[in-house]
């Protein structure tokens, strides 16, 4: 079976800076990928030439066996593709409802039907589900912009599971978010993952929630895997130690 | 209370030309065609985020066409049809450069497009007649009602912004306008929910400009007599301001920003000779240094508290 993403030799320069450096990995169905290392080790930048944001200077990437190289994050998305930014990201002059409801627009029908033809068609019902599933029912009429940074986080998370993506990468999601939301966005991920098989793949600094979120973890220092293995395995890896550590 | 101000206002639309001189009839269809305009620019810059200083341009393709046709003895709903599509296309190409820069290196792409038209309508002659303009531009008659005078003429240009009115709520209320907004909030977040930002992009210019094209088809018969200068750099920027002014985003921004251009001035007019201007320059400076929104955005900070 192929992997959801296979990812060979991709690495990007910055000019003289080599930020990825040959990285290759895949990412089975169903599995939650965790993507650690120190900072500047070239995770995000790692995220965004496989989510079409950055032209990667050479290698590979493909989603279920298909090349994907070069497409833009739109045609990312259509393919099943969902993702978060490190930063927030979501749509502060919309309400909590519309913010789901442009999360899952685009997947409906063609073009010109989304402007002549229903104005709903079902995803409203659908915004409501996700608002309940991640627990943010009272906030739904209120502007993205009125909610505090953890409800933000959490409804940028649900805003990437609004098309029910086959594949998510999440940059940092449990940065910013108290303890409580955090068990609960956990809980809620866990939930997805069994419940449609989604695959995850996760950059987090949080060791704690990668560790009991995740059921492989690969480490990345100064553009290359350095380690993978189960959260087990990387955790007592003199070679992750040191990167972190730096002795 | 909204809709019972809103009903206020159109019944006092519908009764004005009965009150005002002829002067008054043409300061209010100007207000008219100018809220058009503006409607497509709040369509561009306030819904989509994408700044243009070119709407100038394209009432002056639109006024120039209408009046080139009509003088011609083309109908008017042709000289609509060809200058709405003639600006959908130019906007629609226009919209090419955004996808590459944006903000004030945009504006001055669009700045450069403005100075180009306006330059075209002073130098091709053979075309447009230079700076002779056109004149005897006829006003239309629609299956025997005759719109020559002031009051019909502005009844017909109210009709045509009850129409681009209704299409505007429709188009911004709709995915696509969703997604327009979504392009002004978080272009990149946007595209990674699946929302084509390039076409989107496209669409925002071509439509905005299309909106200023029907507007230039009701300035060329409103005049009667168009020449390159009144759609100079001064109109875009103009438009701009009445954009700000009204609110930028908000569906009834146009109505008031275009009031508070083409109506303010002359209201100032009287009693203050010739310091008008001033108070006019002074009133718009004191507004957007405290109300960056616009009127509508200050009415809804102070009806909030």
């Amino acid at each position: 079976m192929n992997p959801v993403l296979e990812v060979r030799g991709l690495a990007k320069a910055f000019g003289g800076i080599s930020a990825v450096n040959g990285v290759s990995f895949d990412v089975h169905e169903g599995e939650i990928l965790g993507l650690i290392g120190p900072n500047g080790s070239g995770k995000s930048t790692l995220f965004n030439c496989i989510l079409g944001q950055l032209a990667p200077s050479a290698g590979q990437v493909r989603i279920d066996g298909r090349a994907i190289t070069g497409m833009r994050p739109c045609q990312l998305n259509r393919l099943g593709v969902g993702r978060t930014f490190q930063l927030l990201q979501v749509f502060p002059q919309l309400t909590v409802r519309e913010n789901l409801i442009l999360a899952g627009q685009e997947h409906q029908a063609s073009m010109w039907s989304r402007l002549v033809g229903r104005r709903d068609a079902g995803l409203g019902a659908a915004a409501d589900r996700m608002i309940e599933f991640f627990r943010l029912s009272a906030l739904a009429a209120e502007k993205a912009a009125a909610l505090s940074y953890g409800q933000q986080k959490l409804l940028d998370v649900a805003m990437a599971f609004m098309a029910g993506p086959r594949l998510v990468l999440l940059d940092e999601p449990a940065g910013g978010v108290n303890p409580t939301m955090l068990a609960g966005l956990r809980e809620r991920l866990r939930e997805i993952n069994a419940a449609q098989r989604a695959t995850f793949v996760v950059i987090e600094h949080n060791m704690e929630f990668v560790m009991s979120l995740c059921t492989r973890v690969l480490v990345l220092d100064q553009g290359c895997i350095i380690a993978e293995g189960t959260p087990e395995q990387v955790r007592g890896n003199p070679a992750v130690i040191e990167a972190y550590l730096g002795h | 209370m909204k809709k019972l101000l809103l009903l206020g206002v159109l019944v006092a639309l519908l009764a004005a030309p009965f009150f005002l001189k002829p002067y008054g009839i043409y300061l209010l269809t100007l207000w008219v065609v100018m809220t058009i305009a503006a409607i497509g620019l709040n369509l561009t810059l306030g819904y989509a985020g994408q700044i243009s200083l070119a709407q100038g341009a394209f009432v002056g393709i639109g006024a120039y066409t209408g009046a080139l046709l009509t003088t011609q003895g083309w109908p008017l709903w042709c000289a609509f049809v060809i200058a709405t599509l003639l600006s959908l296309a130019i906007g629609w190409l226009l919209g090419y450069p955004a996808l590459r820069v944006q903000h004030h290196y945009l504006a001055f792409v669009t700045l450069s497009f403005a100075t180009l038209v306006f330059l075209m309508l002073r130098n091709e002659e053979w075309l447009t007649k230079g700076v002779y303009g056109i004149s005897g531009i006829p006003r239309p008659t629609l299956l025997g009602w005759s719109a020559k005078g002031p009051v019909a003429f502005y009844f017909f240009c109210l009709a045509i912004l009850a129409l681009v009115s209704a299409a505007t709520w429709w188009l911004v209320r709709s995915p696509w306008g969703r997604a327009f907004t979504a392009l002004r909030e978080n272009a990149m977040r946007a595209d990674s929910l699946g929302v084509d930002t390039r076409r989107y992009t496209l669409m925002a210019f071509a439509f905005g400009s299309a909106i200023g094209g029907i507007a230039g088809v009701l300035y060329a018969p409103l005049v009667q007599f168009i020449e390159p200068t009144a759609f100079n750099l001064n109109l875009s920027l103009n438009l701009l301001l009445m954009v700000m002014v009204g609110g930028s985003g908000y569906f009834l921004g146009p109505f008031l920003g275009a009031a508070v251009s083409v109506l303010l001035p002359e209201w100032l007019r009287f009693g203050s000779e010739g310091l008008y201007l001033i108070f006019y320059a002074i009133a718009v400076m004191v507004l957007m240094a405290f109300c960056p929104s616009g009127l509508l955005g200050l009415a809804q900070r102070v009806f909030r508290r």
